[in-house]
């Protein structure tokens, strides 16, 4: 479970999480939505430590995420992250990409690497890729390996964070798609998204943040049907 | 009419094999010098790349000393004061102090650019898998990064090839000093420039051809 617990966060005197408290449970697909600088991106970066925070708590599987003695290397292999940018190693081949982490960080063998590699490209459909360097794949296919990347560490949880939005329109079905897919397989997922259509058909919850406050959480009925907060309803009412 | 004694006496095949020798230690002394050159110079990049306002203060300004004065002077001053502080070194060992010293202040400038162009998203993804500071640095910005100004670190690397020629103002016998001496004793100084610079080029050339070749092998 990731537990967040009035959490702030600054950059230098703005404020970008104004305490925030949230739970995700075990399976649970959390879409979060609201405008570009609601904060959205930074709760990810601060749940795996990718920032640091100045008040409040995230503690994943009862360990605090900012803690002094916590192991981040070793938290983070638990808490996978798919970025914007795709950021796939360019000096590297499609299953070079997906097998770095699990060899160098795992202490796999080169062999059992490239076997979770292959596993992981061909689960994401990249199958006939695996050779393949970044520069030859679309940005979805890009984007795929990334997902298949992340979850060569068999992560327990997978943090998404506008997966889609770097994309060409013709290339986010696909991306979507395999997102779907690992929801449906019971995969812990944050996804902050503009895609309105995956939050309401794939998430369990969605929340709402509004200037670095959690204006509003539940089911996507709820959020998409009869939001119960002003700005909800504002900015829903804009991305339609 | 008595036969006049000559100091001059013409070009032979021995002379090549002494320029040819001389090569030999122009191609050590900048390959030694080159090598822990850069070693030092990645490691000053990263230290200005991440030591950001101390390294700016104390380390930048004195890298800008050994990249701004010209070398002939950096080596004469070396080789004179050296003594003084109590280093008593040989033409050879002060042409590589300085000439390290050069190639290091060059190549931070460089090692830094490559870091910067990794670029930090890249980096947070490395990081995001689990990997350390130290294991996102050796398999993500050393792979990416070192391509990234590999082109700009053989254009060094070749400069203080053809700068190690300085060094014969201290009297070590590298492929200039060796044709100012050829020159001095057989008056032809065309042949022996021209054969001097042909020694340059052999010695550049295979570099810069293997260089474009990892670019074009990179750039797959």
């Amino acid at each position: 479970m990731i537990e967040i617990r009035d959490l702030h966060k600054y950059f230098g005197a703005l404020h970008v999480l104004k305490g925030i408290n949230l739970n995700v449970q075990k399976g649970e697909v959390l879409s979060v939505i609201g405008a570009s600088g609601s904060g959205k991106s930074t709760l990810l970066y601060c749940i795996n430590g990718l920032e640091p925070v100045q008040q409040g708590r995230v503690v994943v599987d009862g360990i605090d995420v900012h803690a002094k003695g916590t192991d981040i290397n070793r938290l983070r292999q638990r808490l996978g992250m798919v970025f914007q940018q795709w950021n796939s190693f360019p000096h590297l081949t499609a299953l070079e990409n997906v097998a770095l982490a699990p060899r160098i960080v795992k202490g796999k063998t080169r062999a059992e690497a490239r076997e979770i590699a292959r596993r992981q490209l061909e689960h994401v459909g990249l199958g006939e890729k695996l050779d393949a360097y970044p520069s030859a794949l679309s940005g979805g296919q890009q984007q795929r390996l990334a997902i298949a990347r992340a979850l060569a560490m068999e992560p327990e949880y997978m943090l998404f964070d506008e997966a889609t939005s770097a994309l060409d329109p013709e290339l986010v079905g696909e991306v979507l798609e395999t997102m779907r897919m690992l929801a449906e397989e019971g995969m812990t997922m944050i996804c902050v998204t503009h895609e309105m259509g995956f939050a309401r058909d794939v998430s369990d919850r969605v929340a709402f943040f509004h200037q670095g406050v959690m204006e509003e959480i539940g089911p996507p009925e709820q959020i998409f049907t009869a939001p119960q907060s002003e700005h909800t309803r504002k900015f829903l009412a804009n991305v339609r | 009419m008595q036969p006049s004694l000559s100091f001059f006496s013409g070009f032979t095949p021995n002379d090549l094999w002494f320029l040819a020798e001389a090569a030999l230690r122009t191609l050590w002394i900048s390959a030694l010098s080159i090598s822990i050159g850069t070693v030092l110079g990645a490691i000053f990049g990263w230290i200005l790349y991440e030591g950001k306002l101390t390294a700016t203060l104390t380390l930048a300004p004195v890298l800008d000393v050994f990249r701004s004065v010209p070398l002939i002077i950096q080596l004469v001053l070396f080789y004179n004061f050296a003594p003084i502080v109590g280093l008593d070194l040989d033409p050879f060992a002060s042409g590589v102090v300085i000439l390290t010293i050069y190639t290091a202040a060059l190549v931070a400038n460089v090692a830094r650019g490559g870091i910067e162009a990794v670029g930090l998203p890249m980096r947070r993804a490395a990081r995001s898998l689990g990997m350390t500071y130290w294991q996102d640095l050796r398999h993500v910005v050393l792979p990416i990064g070192g391509r990234a100004v590999f082109p700009a670190w053989v254009g060094v690397a070749l400069g203080v090839m053809k700068d190690s020629a300085l060094v014969s103002v201290l009297g070590y016998v590298e492929l200039l000093k060796a044709s100012q001496i050829l020159i001095t004793r057989t008056q032809e100084p065309f042949l022996i420039l021209t054969l001097a610079g042909a020694f340059y080029f052999a010695l550049s050339y295979p570099v810069s051809r293997f260089a474009a070749s990892l670019e074009r092998k990179w750039a797959q």
